[in-house]
């Protein structure tokens, strides 16, 4: 295995690009190296895109948006008080990444691009409608983070691109977002069921809404028929029950060692419930 | 805790200095298995099988030999054949014959100059395998028409007409089960089913070997016992015990999971082929889990025959379990005597079957069998009790066993202590804690045997009158600790001034390892019989000098003193005196013992736990948590609760998520820490403790052993704390949210 | 494979060592430096028990490539105590019985270190949250919990 600790994207882009082997973008490493350990993947070239200056950058627009670096850990995102203060729901995603020990190397980028249907930071993003600067061989382009996962660890990413940047939207008024996950223990396992409700009022009532589902399909999915059942309504009871049938019937989910499928599919009502009372909350200024 | 002093009444036993071996453990200098470091050193890797029954065709290691760097290989055709009973089990599972028998089975090792290059090297080796009918489930192992995996294994107890699968079959009981029955006014039945666990010690298997041509060699390894080591590898690898000289390291956890082996032998292999080189071989967390020993897996019937008024009139269990694919592996003929032996019961009937499958040979895993027969009884009990409206404490209370009670399992009970735990728990404030919404509490009782076992001591008085003692017990959680201050209290001298040594097998006599919670027992016993020998001859040596009558002479606060109608006619001698001029008098003084020491005093524990569970999501949070359990006397009492607390929050791991789980094609699917679910920090509350002292009159201090019994309540309090909060009752083990859930919407 | 050559700072002395770049961290300070007292449990970053600071903040070194420290300072269990003097959380650990084996205990005492760097009067709950990635076997946490509050409360009474 070669290790290659690039200066720039342009770079990381051509020595990817040239490579004649199996070739791994590194940044925090949390996931690549329990692949490599485990003989899942056993990479010729391994680019660490850690040292491209901008990578640990977070920065706020003109327009009140943000950009990521592509090698902003988890203690670092969290650390970041102005972004919490908009993206809490964002952020509490890829605080439940793992360990604090995980926390202080994982990243979002490396979260997305590992293609894990069950990834906490994605729902939080997709429902955020996050976007991702991409660059590769043929060149740079925006994509939505909704377009990446396309099945479980496989991404829509061509050979040889490597994501640059998150882009967050401006938060705007009257905004709130949450991520909740459902895990057996407390702490350290992948989720059975995830879900991520963003949305924005005015006054009381709902007038955007967007939700989002992990692990009960084969990628991180946006769910509109859910968002749909909370827009108009004041997160009544009729509003939340709307929104759990609509949970619940957009879930294709597996039955394995972490959960049953009819046991993801009743958990991601619970949650959906859950998440979007607390974004409610927080879109009203109640919570933080 | 001068508490504990004066409940005690001695000057050390029942204080809590510090361990001895703590700077070395807080500052990282402490050497485990992996620790360790050889001048010339190999590392090794292993081949395993990925199926879970196959017939091995062919190995073809020229690849990986081709490899730079790699100095040998090895496969079964470098063991010797012939073995019988246990030793051929110890062999097969080392490194299987024709048959890779469970996912995982190792099939051939690497040794190279780099772990790297071993670990490139073992992919390279090339395994022809023809895939065979597997089967993992007990009772789907005992069915007509599951696979053979081995015939010919059964020992003349098991019926006929039983499948090959089933190997071993006990039964007994004493009084009249059916007349029992008749007699109770409520007779109630379940059957109950827990999956294997693993013990989960944080540190994987590692050892260092060598062995040379001439057969002799030399072994460091993370072990509870290398006297079992140097036997069982002696006997896997054809060469004579005494030349091979094995030394433990710091030992990282065991729980039972580390007094057998299960790849040591392939670095002596290795080594030897590899014309005497040391070899290295450190297990991976995969291959922890996948290839060492969790316990058996069980399926459990249990009828119990209680009167209104609380009485047990009958009871019987019939018991399952599989532990392998290895005869003699489940701890069947533990748990039977464990189902009922908390209880005065008359008339008991137990019948258990063990049964083969492909899964990995199963160890010892603290109180082997008991957790598993106390989650089938205390959960019938709770249901009973509920059912009569009965207190579940007050019932256990009313059948409890106490001395002179003739136990289940046949001995009459000597002095034991379940009446004066069960009353400590009923006085303690987390019984009246209030309960809210969607909360409930659940008791159970558990018991285990303790154990003494063969055991040698030796303990040496140095110049200055300082003194070390050599035991040959790994110390595991801080029998260190606890052994000096039994010498110390003993030899009336500091605690300071003794150090205990876990020494190589060259050093002692046998000894078996820490396991059957004996290390205070049986290794403290001895060295108090050791220390008692040399106060004898110290007291010679006094009274040499002095003149007198040995017998003439006390031994007090660390001095000997004349005594009697001498008394006051010579100033005392101190051990550091005698020590000083010892050699002038005699030479060396130093004590030993050998022994297996009766007098092993049986413990009881109950427990009560609260637990909320979510009836949207099935997930239950432990927010309670209490032990009381008899130590007959607590030597160190941090280090006893801290068995409390560890057995406790195993038993939770047990009950709520830990469970091995096999996909169709009989491969372990859990082979991470990340989804073998064992309690992290923030799954647990404070773990209450209530030491109960009932002293056990077979040992010098009272000692009964405090390791195992802790484990053995948890999974039925956890499942009746669950009953109770969510009116789910389940049977089966682990008590996942998804099978929560599932009950709770079953029940609505 | 050819070897790379790294220099670092552990435990504030320079430090230098040739590694292929499969190698981890973990790999590098136990092989390379002799440091053996960061321990790996899993390799998996599901332990902690190789928990290291990786200029300052705490990583499991198993998941951390030797390569990657170019330049970097690391600081391990065995630089926790100085000058001979054991660190509070050290102290407290053997006071309270907080460690029965002993292996996890380093990458305990590391994360527990990083804890109180940031938060000097963690809550049970901060404590408890902040260590799930510390797994141990042994003494159900009762008594780590306990000595991680005694040694922040002496090291609040010391400041």
């Amino acid at each position: 295995m070669r290790y290659h600790a690039v200066g720039s994207f342009d770079e990381a882009v051509r020595i990817s690009a040239s490579a004649t082997g199996v070739t791994r973008f590194l940044a925090g490493g949390t996931d690549v190296l329990v692949q490599l350990r485990a003989g899942i993947v056993q990479p010729d070239d391994i680019i660490d895109i850690k040292h491209v200056p901008g990578v640990k950058d977070i920065t706020r627009r003109a327009d009140g948006g943000w950009d990521i670096g592509a090698a902003v850990s988890g203690v670092e995102l969290g650390a970041h008080a102005a972004l919490c203060r908009d993206w809490p729901g964002v952020v509490e995603g890829m605080r439940l990444v793992g360990s604090t020990q995980v926390q202080g190397r994982a990243t979002l980028t490396g979260n997305l691009c590992n293609g894990s249907p069950a990834a906490d930071s994605v729902p939080g993003l997709m429902a955020a409608g996050a976007t991702v600067s991409v660059t590769g061989p043929e060149g740079a382009r925006v994509m939505a983070v909704a377009d990446i996962p396309k099945s479980p660890g496989k991404t829509n990413l061509k050979p040889g691109e490597v994501i640059t940047r998150v882009h967050l939207p401006p938060r705007g008024a009257n905004g709130g977002d949450s991520y909740l996950r459902f895990i057996p223990r407390t702490e350290m396992d992948i989720a059975v069921v995830g879900c991520a409700v963003n949305l924005r009022i005015d006054g009381d009532t709902i007038t955007e809404a967007t939700v989002a589902l992990g692990a009960v399909a084969p990628t991180v999915m946006l769910v509109p028929a859910a968002g749909a059942a909370l827009v108009g309504s004041t997160l009544d009871d009729a509003a939340l029950d709307a929104l759990v049938i609509a949970a619940r019937a957009a879930c294709r989910p597996i039955s394995d060692k972490r959960g049953t499928a009819e046991f993801r599919i009743e958990v991601a009502g619970v949650l959906a419930r859950r998440a979007a009372s607390i974004a409610y909350a927080r879109a009203k200024g109640e919570t933080a | 805790m001068p508490k504990d002093e004066l409940k005690a009444g001695f000057r050390l036993v029942g204080t809590r200095p510090n361990r001895p071996d703590g700077l070395d453990k807080v500052t990282g200098r402490a050497r485990y298995g992996a620790d360790i470091v050889a001048a010339n050193m190999l590392h090794a890797a292993v081949v395993r099988s990925p199926y879970a029954h196959a017939r091995i065709k062919k190995i073809d290691a020229s690849r990986a030999l081709a490899l730079e760097g790699v100095k040998a290989v090895v496969t079964r055709a470098d063991f010797p054949t012939g073995l019988t009973g246990e030793d051929w089990n110890l062999q097969e599972n080392t490194i299987a014959g024709d048959t890779a028998l469970y996912d995982g089975h190792a099939v051939a090792a690497v040794a190279a100059t780099s772990a790297l290059v071993a670990q490139d090297a073992a992919r390279l080796i090339e395994v022809e395998y023809e895939v065979l009918p597997h089967v993992t489930d007990v009772d789907a192992a005992m069915a007509p028409d599951a696979p053979v995996i081995r015939a010919g294994n059964a020992d003349h107890s098991v019926p006929e007409g039983m499948h090959p699968n089933v190997v071993r079959y006990i039964d007994f009981g004493h009084g009249d089960i059916e007349a029992g029955f008749a007699a109770a006014d409520l007779v109630r039945e379940g059957t109950y089913k827990t999956e294997a666990t693993h013990q989960g010690y944080i540190e994987p298997h590692a050892c260092l070997g060598q062995l040379g041509a001439d057969g002799r060699g030399e072994m460091w390894v993370c072990t509870q016992g290398h006297w079992y080591i140097r036997r069982m590898c002696a006997a896997v690898l054809g060469i004579e015990a005494a030349n091979l000289r094995v030394t433990p390291s710091e030992i990282g956890g065991g729980f039972g999971g580390k007094t057998t082996i299960f790849m040591e032998p392939l670095a002596l292999a290795l080594s030897r082929k590899a014309g005497g080189r040391p070899v290295k071989l450190v297990m991976s967390r995969a291959e922890v889990l996948r290839a060492t020993g969790p316990t058996a897996s069980a399926s459990m019937d249990v009828k119990i025959g209680m009167k209104k008024d609380g009485t047990i009139t009958a009871g019987q269990v019939n018991f399952r379990m599989q532990g392998g694919a290895f005869f003699g592996m489940s701890p069947i003929a533990e748990a039977l005597p464990c189902a009922f032996a908390c209880y005065d019961i008359p008339n008991l009937m137990h019948e258990g079957y063990e049964v083969l499958a492909n899964r990995p040979k199963a160890a010892a895993y603290r109180a082997p069998g008991s957790p598993m027969a106390a989650f089938a009884v205390e959960s019938l009990l709770d249901e009973m009790c509920r059912e009569l409206s009965l207190d579940p404490l007050q019932v256990r209370l009313k059948n409890a066993a106490k001395e002179g009670t003739k136990s289940s399992y046949g001995p009459t009970y000597n002095r034991i202590g379940l009446v004066e735990t069960l009353e400590a728990t009923m006085a303690h404030p987390n019984l009246s804690a209030p309960l809210g919404p969607n909360q409930g509490r659940g008791v159970a009782a558990g018991f285990w045997f303790n154990h003494g076992g063969e055991t040698s001591v030796s303990l040496q008085i140095g110049e200055d009158g300082t003194v070390g003692v050599s035991v040959g017990t790994p110390d595991i959680g801080g029998s260190r600790a606890s052994i000096a201050l039994m010498v110390a209290e003993t030899l009336g001298i500091e605690y300071e001034a003794v150090r205990v040594n876990v020494v190589e097998t060259g050093s002692l006599g046998v000894n078996e390892p820490t396991h059957g919670s004996r290390a205070t027992f049986a290794s403290g016993k001895a060295a108090v019989e050791a220390a008692e020998s040399a106060i004898k001859q110290m007291c010679a040596r006094a009274a040499a000098e002095w003149g007198i009558d040995p017998e003439a002479v006390e031994w007090v606060d660390g001095a000997a003193r004349p005594a009697g109608e001498n008394a006051g006619k010579f100033p005392p001698l101190t051990i550091g005196e005698i020590g000083a001029k010892m050699g002038g008098t005699g030479g060396p003084i130093s004590g030993h013992h050998e022994s297996v020491p009766g007098g092993v005093g049986a413990s009881f524990g109950v427990h009560v736990v609260d637990v909320e569970v979510d009836p949207e999501t099935g997930k239950s949070t432990v927010l309670r948590y209490l032990v009381v359990q008899d130590a007959g006397r607590a030597i160190h009492p941090a280090y006893v609760e801290g068995q409390y607390q560890g057995g406790a929050a195993q038993g939770i791991g047990w009950a709520l998520n830990e469970e091995y789980i096999y996909g169709a094609d009989g491969r372990l699917q859990n082979p991470m820490f990340l989804d073998y679910r064992i309690p992290v920090a923030s799954d647990l509350p404070m773990i209450d403790t209530v030491i109960v002292e009932v002293p056990n009159p077979g040992h010098p201090y009272g000692v009964r052993g405090v390791g195992e019994t802790g484990i053995a309540p948890p999974l039925a309090a956890v499942a009746n704390a669950v009953a109770a909060a969510s009116g789910a009752r389940l049977r089966t083990l682990p008590l996942s949210p998804p099978k929560v859930l599932a009950a709770i919407k079953a029940g609505q | 494979m050819s070897r790379i050559h790294i220099t670092t700072t552990v435990n504030g002395e320079a430090a230098e060592f040739l590694t292929d770049p499969r190698e981890t961290l973990l790999d590098v300070l136990r092989n390379q430096l002799g440091l053996t007292g960061s321990k790996e449990g899993c390799g998996t970053g599901d332990c902690g028990a190789c928990s290291v600071l990786l200029d300052g903040v705490l990583v499991s070194s198993c998941l951390v490539l030797g390569v990657e420290v170019q330049g970097k300072t690391v600081e391990t269990i065995e630089g926790m105590a100085t000058d001979g003097a054991l660190h509070p959380l050290q102290r407290h650990f053997i006071e309270h019985a907080a460690l029965q084996c002993g292996f996890c205990t380093p990458g305990i005492l590391v994360a527990a270190k990083a804890l109180l760097a940031q938060n000097d009067n963690p809550t049970e709950t901060e404590i408890r949250y902040w260590l799930a990635g510390n797994l141990c076997r042994c003494t159900g946490y009762d008594k780590i919990v306990r000595a991680v509050q005694d040694a922040a409360a002496e090291m609040r009474g010391a400041a």
